[in-house]
């Protein structure tokens, strides 16, 4: 019998979902368990899965890549999550998928050309450059400036904060402020596909809790230049460029949030038929069942709207909607999911060895990022029930 | 019976021939979809056989000769890779799998008459279908199934085709119309070789299986499986089936418990004991 999330896959994208599961069975919890330990980039496995593919999934195929869409992408990311890996092997590899999709939809040909063949093969690494220490969560405040060189280029100055991959990626993508624009408080906006290079750029990983394989790092940028063919698609427009990039960001979190709910609570369950107390299972209470019940039922309903969102991006239609809302479901689910596993598993569930404790603190960050919760409840308050603006 | 590989007429052995002027190489590889070893099987209690009414996946001991027979096509820079399967209702799971992996085509044998088929049937059915898959060069399969265990289906299907067969390879490499063939024995390997077309069974695990990519799951879509029947391919349903096989299941019993294992106390030389009892079990 099919079950759990193979079956709400049509048999084409199960398909996906086992080749993924085949790759990720070589790469257990001990290995994540010392990529976090070690703050050690997951080479192994990004190699593994770069090979057959999967990295490029998104790229269009005549760039070499898949040609998939972010439903396959969600398939693979959430596959990677549950398989144990979690945030640690899953942030590996989805800022390819999401990062550079404002490239694929809005690049010139020449960046096309010059970069997405090699982000298909998962040898281009990239970075996502959008939240600014002084600007978090209001977009609108970008302060790193671009200012033009006079040839046609750019000379980039400012500060960015939790831009993930940037030690291994090449090249960033970069919203930076071009022109100030009153009338529009997210005009003046544009993006550059930048490098990352050492010699006008400093890199600063920032100690954090959990997803420790995958360093978020402060970026500063000094005098870095960028020819003016690196601009991703129009001066000014960077804002409606990037929902193509926030969207699938925000759904493929909410893939990879229930991957996490969905090997925590395998864990938890596991754990919960073995261990005997009293003479019988603990999973035989109904204090350790029903959470772990309840657990499943919210990943189950945040992956239905995850899905629908990702369906409605790959059909070209609005969904940031259903892409908020995927990820605060799936946020909250997972963190649920984790915690519960942690209390199923009592003191071992707080031990590193028996992993739910890793599970749970890469929960964490989902309530935090790529948006808070708190926005997006404003979001949905705002623009889909009508509300005055609260800030 | 045969493939007729004597004679000029013959297009098997004018693709040998060929394949000098013309780099090509064709395989075909004999698959097994069997039940996910994941799940435990059960026995159908009137036919005392295994239960294969869900879904079936590739036989892992079947990927190993898939695989290499994408890397004998890769090497000679042309030809393909063709898939011949026996299973119930029409299942194309395992197939899928394979043709994911890179393979073109298959032959899906189904037939409801197929049911309690034994391993002489199943190299009848088999040899049927590589005939009506084409052109063959080298036909590959596994030494033995992982849920049958019989062993016994290659070498028959290359007495019915009346080809040489070579067991247990570890390394194919091809050599104009000669496949040179390192053949696994307990003690290393033995350096044999064969005229082609020859039928070759490959020992798991001597290559590393590739995974099925997204492009490769994709394309596998629109890669066509002919499913035929034994009609189709002019086999007398008498011939196979519970009515033809040559063995008929009489009991069924459950594997003996496992004897407990021997402790060895260490006084010091312990090593030596363990050592004389792993080279007793020929492991070392």
């Amino acid at each position: 019998m099919v079950t759990g999330l193979h079956a709400e896959l049509d048999p084409q994208r199960r398909e996906v979902a086992e080749a993924v599961d085949q790759i990720c069975a070589a790469f257990d919890d001990g290995y994540w368990s010392a990529c976090d330990r070690e703050h050690r980039f997951p080479w192994e496995f990004y190699d593994a899965m770069a090979s057959a593919g999967w990295v490029g999934v998104v790229i269009p195929e005549e760039y070499g890549g898949g040609g998939g869409g972010i439903t396959d992408a969600a398939v693979v990311l959430n596959r990677v999550a549950a398989s144990g890996a979690a945030m640690n092997g899953s942030s590996a590899l989805h800022l390819t998928m999401f990062g550079l999709n404002p490239v694929v939809r809005f690049g010139n040909e020449r960046l096309r050309n010059s970069f997405l063949p090699r982000a298909a093969t998962g040898e281009l690494h990239v970075a996502f450059g959008v939240t600014e220490p002084d600007a978090g969560t209001d977009t609108s405040r970008i302060a790193t400036r671009a200012f033009d060189d006079g040839h046609g280029g750019f000379v980039v100055h400012g500060r960015k904060i939790w831009t993930t991959k940037a030690l291994e990626s090449e090249v960033v993508l970069l919203l930076v402020r071009t022109d100030d624009d009153p009338a529009d408080r997210f005009g003046g906006l544009t993006l550059l596909l930048a490098d990352l290079d050492p010699a006008h750029v400093d890199i600063r990983p920032i100690p954090k809790a959990g997803r420790n394989a995958v360093a978020s790092c402060e970026v500063a940028y000094d005098g870095l230049p960028v020819q003016g063919w690196r601009m991703v698609g129009r001066r000014g427009e960077a804002f409606r460029h990037l929902l193509h990039g926030l969207n699938p960001e925000r759904i493929l979190l909410a893939a990879m949030s229930c991957g996490i709910g969905e090997v925590a609570i395998d864990r938890a369950v596991a754990y919960a038929r073995d261990r005997e107390v009293f003479d019988r299972p603990i999973g035989a209470n109904q204090s350790i069942s029903h959470p772990l019940a309840r657990a499943h039922m919210d990943l189950t309903g945040a992956r239905s709207v995850m899905w629908r969102a990702a369906a409605a991006y790959d059909r070209d239609e609005d969904c940031a909607e259903l892409a908020n809302t995927a990820k605060h479901l799936a946020a909250d689910a997972a963190f649920a999911a984790a915690d519960t596993a942690v209390q199923t598993l009592g003191g071992m569930g707080y031990a590193t060895e028996y992993h739910v404790e890793r599970y749970w603190r890469e929960a964490r960050l989902q309530r935090l990022a790529p948006v808070s919760q708190e926005m997006t409840c404003n979001f949905i308050a705002q623009n889909v029930l009508g509300l005055p603006r609260s800030y | 019976m045969s493939v007729a590989h004597t004679g000029g007429a013959c297009a098997v052995c004018y693709r040998a021939v060929a394949r000098d002027r013309i780099p090509s190489m064709n395989v075909v590889v004999c698959v097994k979809q069997i039940p996910d070893p994941a799940d435990p099987g059960s026995l159908d209690p009137q036919t005392k056989t295994l239960k294969r009414d869900g879904k079936l996946i590739l036989d892992e001991s079947d990927s190993y000769g898939v695989e290499m027979a994408l890397q004998l096509v890769d090497t000679a820079g042309g030809g393909e890779v063709t898939l011949v399967s026996m299973a119930p209702n029409n299942e194309v799971s395992g197939l899928r799998t394979a043709l994911a992996m890179g393979a073109a085509k298959a032959v899906l044998v189904s037939d409801d008459a197929l049911a309690g088929t034994d391993a002489l049937g199943t190299a009848k059915v088999l040899a049927k279908a590589i005939e009506r898959a084409g052109d063959a060069d080298l036909i590959l399969a596994a030494t033995e199934s992982s849920d049958g265990y019989t062993g016994t289906v290659p070498e028959q299907i290359a007495e019915l085709l009346n080809l040489p067969s070579v067991t247990f390879a570890k390394e194919i490499a091809i050599d104009g119309s000669t496949a040179k063939i390192q053949r696994q024995t307990e003690a290393g390997y033995d350096d044999v070789e064969s005229p082609l077309p020859a039928l070759v069974s490959v020992t798991a695990g001597v290559v590393e299986p590739r995974y099925p990519s997204f492009k490769g799951i994709m394309a596998a879509k629109s890669k066509p499986v002919d499913e035929v029947t034994l009609g189709d391919l002019g086999i007398d349903a008498g011939s196979v089936g519970w009515a033809g096989g040559g063995q008929e299941i009489v009991e069924v019993t459950a594997a003996e418990e496992r004897e407990a294992g021997t402790i060895v106390e260490d006084d010091g030389e312990g090593f030596n004991k363990i050592v004389d009892y792993l080279a007793e079990l020929k492991v070392i």
